[in-house]
């Protein structure tokens, strides 16, 4: 049984967060480094190259890689300091076993052969499927290939499924239905040559800096610039048009522009009719969409709506990029879908120029989505459910039908089964849930309901606490890899330095749990280029086709847009050239989106919109960044963002500790009064743990089809916190500034 | 090196409050852990309009003329540098005087230092941290000509007006194309001038006078 039986500041002593500021050579003079190791940013989608500096077999700080063809040098502050996680006090150096109120210190063999056992005992008396799997996206490509083939060949469990669950699936669903393929249609080099970007939900400049320099490219010609996003961002800041909707309300603004767009023949006649299906009855269902009809439920000006449909509708070239800001909703995948048509009714995609993507958030959501971690998925972008997608598998894993397990659940279905108690045993890789997963207590409770619970990560994550077993493993930069960019490009991670004390390489600690659930036969891999050929093979033929990427050619070529299905073969930067989709009749689906609510939209008791995002200095659930002292100082925790007019409202003034309540629960936090938000939402960054998540304030409600979670709409109020809650809030917010010893 | 004249430019607008420039710097082997630009928010409150200050390096520093022990030189590059060790009696005269608000007095060393254009890099043919790190490009290093022909929206000017000192710079900044000068108009002392007026100025169309703060850690009320 895992609940915590000390208190969470006894965790934060022991294992941190600590912030720590210096390198690990100090700040004093710094040594020339042995050698500079040429790899990527270790977090979000845009994989910056970046150079370590290593001296002595230790990383000792960062210099610009300026010959890699993206980012050229750029960096966001996480990509500047990340270096100083390598050495950070707070490293797991050893297994550690729950014993007592804590944890105790063990070696290797008895930490993994009591994982072995319990995932047999549970298995044996409740099932194969009582026992699942949670990864993670910032794994490197041969290690989710090799999560994939564990959790279905070590475990034999249907459960698995992974964090992407709570970052692109909406865009990935939504892009198999119109495109039969899931990936971004242009590199981001087609960016600068558009003559209007739309940014719908990316808050471009915070999650992904270093693509600014790509819209600003494009705007440096000419481009016009559109923003869709209740906050006035700072790349909405300085856009020609900043359509500051209400949440959750982006499909009724994409009907209506599709509206104008059809009514002042704005769209390519001939592309939706030879090369789409669906166009008349998309058509028709926009037909009484009007700006009118949108403004009301957007919140926005009708006239707005119609500038901005004259923007996109007139322009000859484009490219729209949108995020999670669109995609964590309910009708995630209806959103994309309404933006999908923008893009096709006018034609303009599969050109110089004339493009389209989701931006995916994590360092390799693109790859990590493509391998098999994914419940329905197995390597190349196959199917699970699909027969002759499984025997190309099986016939790579040189196994029979019978021993590939079929679809499972997904990951907030595997909480919940857990809560329900269909699910007693989980093994988590990479994964902090405690942070990221909607509604926390809900969370906590399951995990606390576990017979047995397995986390392997290099540092104790919220979650991790609550392990029976803790085994140390991997940082980024200490492991060969490949991780496939946001823009789909195979670009080379490489190992500068050993992982600390007793903690081992990811890799090697599923090889070894492998061998000791009897299933070595099926994962004898000498190195990581030799799990790389093998996912090659087993991606060859799927529609993420990495057949022709060799390290030498990702080193060489500095990076392999796929798909590349043979060694002779250039890569393919830019999809759909031959105007042709990936669906068997080689056509675009043009599908209707219409209108619907939220799960939870604001009344009497609740009436205001919460959403919540991400901010410049974090990563994802934290668990790297607030680790490092600058990242914390510029931002420390979470703040809670007001309007003046709301704030006023409420009698609430600026850098006051604030209660936001909803349905699941509430939390208090300091008050920013901004005139950057509608005065109708709050917004919440959602980086920090436990008493401090936003996420205990979210809906546990999923999009039917990409069972993503409705992170960006909740219902919630405000008010001046108790003096017992600003007494806590207080002594949280002194334990995230805690400095390492 | 070739004889290419690499310039500085600062263009405000492109600024995101990233502090990617910020967390370079402090990487420098000349004042580790201590960024010497710094990034402060125009309008707190109003808009997420942030302004990057390097030192601008001005043909006659200001930071110079102020100081009592002549522990400011100029070299040939015209790069302003970090008062020279044996000298500096770290008053503090430089920092209160300088219009840009970037000489930084570090006690602990007893030494003004500042941002020196990363002369350890440009002198070997690098530019420098802030500069090649700027994910938007609002700080950029480059020849007049890149510029140029990158941003033809934009020009880039080196003259400033601090009430009624006038001041040119080797750094420039992007303007419009019919903006002629920096024309800052200084406060009282006590309203704060500097980088506070500065900043102000700086924001085209800033609303109102407000100073400007570091935009930095969220939790001060605690
Ligand atoms: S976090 Fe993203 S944008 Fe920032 S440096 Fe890393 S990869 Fe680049
Ligand atoms: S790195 Fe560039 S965009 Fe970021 S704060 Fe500095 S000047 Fe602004
Ligand atoms: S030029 Fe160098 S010293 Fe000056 S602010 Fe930029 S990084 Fe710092």
């Amino acid at each position: 049984m895992a609940h915590l039986r000390l208190p969470i500041s006894d965790y934060i002593r022991e294992y941190g967060p600590h912030v720590s500021d210096s390198p690990v050579t100090g700040w004093g003079p710094k040594p020339e480094p042995d050698r500079l190791v040429e790899t990527h940013c270790c977090f979000c989608g845009m994989q910056c190259g970046v150079k370590l500096q290593v001296k002595s077999g230790r990383v000792i700080g960062i210099e610009p890689w300026e010959e890699f063809p993206f980012n050229e040098g750029r960096l966001c502050p996480k990509g500047v300091k990340r270096y100083m996680q390598t050495h950070h006090p707070d490293r797991l150096t050893d297994p550690l076993i729950r014993e007592g109120a804590g944890f105790r210190k063990a070696g290797w063999d008895e930490a993994l052969d009591l994982v072995a056992s319990k995932a047999r005992a549970i298995q044996a008396k409740r099932g194969k499927d009582a026992f699942a799997m949670l990864s993670g996206v910032s794994l490197s490509n041969e290690k989710s290939y090799l999560v994939g083939k564990f959790a279905r060949l070590a475990l034999g469990t249907a459960n698995l499924d992974y964090n992407g669950r709570f970052c692109m699936v909406s865009a990935g669903a939504g892009n198999k239905k119109a495109f039969g393929i899931d990936r971004v249609a242009n590199p981001w080099d087609d960016i600068p040559e558009a003559g209007v970007v739309l940014l719908a939900g990316t808050n471009v400049s915070e999650c992904f800096p270093t693509l600014t320099h790509y819209i600003w490219k494009a705007r440096d010609r000419g481009a016009k610039l559109i923003v869709v996003d209740p906050r006035e961002t700072p790349i909405a800041r300085t856009a020609d048009h900043h359509v500051a909707l209400r949440p959750g309300t982006d499909s009724a603004l994409n009907q209506a522009l599709l509206h104008e767009l059809v009514a002042n023949g704005w769209f390519d006649r001939e592309f939706v009719e030879q090369r789409c299906t669906g166009w008349a009855e998309l058509r028709a269902s926009v037909e009484r969409c009007t700006p009118e009809w949108a403004g009301e439920i957007c919140g926005v000006p009708a006239a707005l709506i119609r500038e901005v449909a004259a923007a996109w509708g007139q322009a000859k070239t484009s490219f729209l990029l949108h995020a999670r800001g669109v995609e964590q909703h309910t009708k995630g995948v209806e959103n994309v879908l309404g933006l999908i048509n923008l893009v096709l009714a006018t034609g303009r995609i599969g050109r110089r120029g004339c493009g389209y993507g989701t931006i995916t958030g994590q360092g390799n959501g693109q790859g990590g989505r493509e391998h098999g971690h994914k419940c329905d998925q197995l390597p190349g972008n196959r199917d699970i459910e699909n027969p002759e997608h499984r025997k190309h598998i099986c016939d790579v894993w040189r196994i029979s039908d019978a021993e590939l397990p079929r679809k499972g659940k997904t990951t907030v279905e595997i909480v919940e089964a857990i809560h329900a108690g269909g699910i007693h045993g989980l093994l988590n890789i990479c994964f902090n849930p405690m942070v990221s997963h909607p509604d926390t207590g809900f969370t906590r409770e399951a995990l606390e309901r576990l017979e047995f619970f397995c986390v392997i990560d290099f540092f104790m994550s919220e979650t991790a606490r609550y392990a029976d077993v803790v085994l140390p493993g991997s940082l980024h930069e200490e492991e060969e890899g490949t991780s496939t960019t946001a823009e789909a490009r195979v670009v080379r991670i490489r190992a500068a330095v050993e992982p600390p004390g007793n903690a081992r390489r990811d890799t090697w600690i599923l090889l070894e749990l492998a061998r000791r659930l009897g299933k070595e036969e099926h994962f004898r891999f000498s190195s990581s280029e030799d799990i790389f050929n093998e996912l090659r093979r087993a991606s060859a033929g799927g529609t993420a086709d990495y057949a022709g990427i060799t390290y030498e050619r990702v080193e060489r070529e500095m990076g392999v847009f796929w798909p590349c299905p043979s060694e002779g073969h250039p890569g393919t930067p830019r999809l759909f050239e031959d105007g042709r989709s990936y669906h068997p009749d080689g056509k675009f689906k043009l599908l209707p989106t219409p209108y619907r609510p939220s799960a939870e939209v604001p009344d009497a008791e609740f009436p205001l919109y919460m959403t919540s995002g991400r901010s410049v200095f974090h990563y994802l659930s934290g668990t790297q960044t607030r680790r490092i002292k600058f990242l914390v100082e510029k931002s420390p925790g979470p703040i809670c963002e007001m309007h003046p007019a709301l704030a006023t409202r409420l009698g609430l003034v600026d850098r006051q500790l604030v209660t936001v309540e909803t349905r699941r629960g509430a939390i208090t936090v300091p008050l920013r009064i901004v005139e950057t938000i509608r005065p109708d939402t709050v917004f919440l960054p959602y980086h920090w743990p436990e008493e401090l998540a936003a996420n205990q304030l979210t809906v546990r409600a999923l999009d039917p089809v990409s069972k993503m979670p409705e992170f960006k709409v909740a219902a919630c109020r405000v008010r001046a916190a108790t003096r017992g809650e600003a007494d806590r809030a207080r002594s949280l917010f002194a334990e995230l500034k805690l400095e390492a010893s | 090196m070739s004889a290419v004249v690499r310039d500085f430019f600062i263009d405000f607008q492109r600024c995101i409050g990233c502090q990617a420039c910020a967390a370079a710097c402090s990487e420098c082997h000349t004042h580790r852990g201590l960024p010497m630009v710094h990034v402060d928010l125009v309008a707190p409150g109003v808009s997420l309009q942030t302004a990057p200050m390097v030192c601008m390096h001005c043909a006659d520093p200001t930071c110079a003329s102020v100081c009592p022990a002549d522990a400011i030189k100029v070299d040939e590059h015209g790069i302003v540098h970090s008062s020279l060790k044996p000298r500096c009696i770290s008053c503090g005269n430089c920092e209160l005087a300088c219009p840009f608000g970037v000489p930084i007095i570090k006690m602990e060393i007893q030494q003004m230092q500042k941002c020196d254009m990363c002369f350890d890099r440009t002198s070997a043919g690098k530019k420098p941290m802030c500069a090649t790190v700027c994910p938007t490009g609002a700080l950029f290093y480059g020849t007049r000509e890149e510029i140029a022909q990158q941003r033809p929206a934009s020009k880039p000017i080196n003259r400033w007006r601090f009430g009624k000192q006038r001041i040119a710079t080797r750094v420039h900044v992007m303007v419009p194309h019919d903006v002629d000068e920096m024309a800052v108009e200084l406060p009282a002392f006590d309203e704060g001038g500097g980088p506070a007026a500065l900043a102000t100025a700086l924001a085209a169309g800033a609303r109102d006078g407000r100073a400007p703060e570091e935009a930095g850690p969220e939790a001060e009320f605690l």
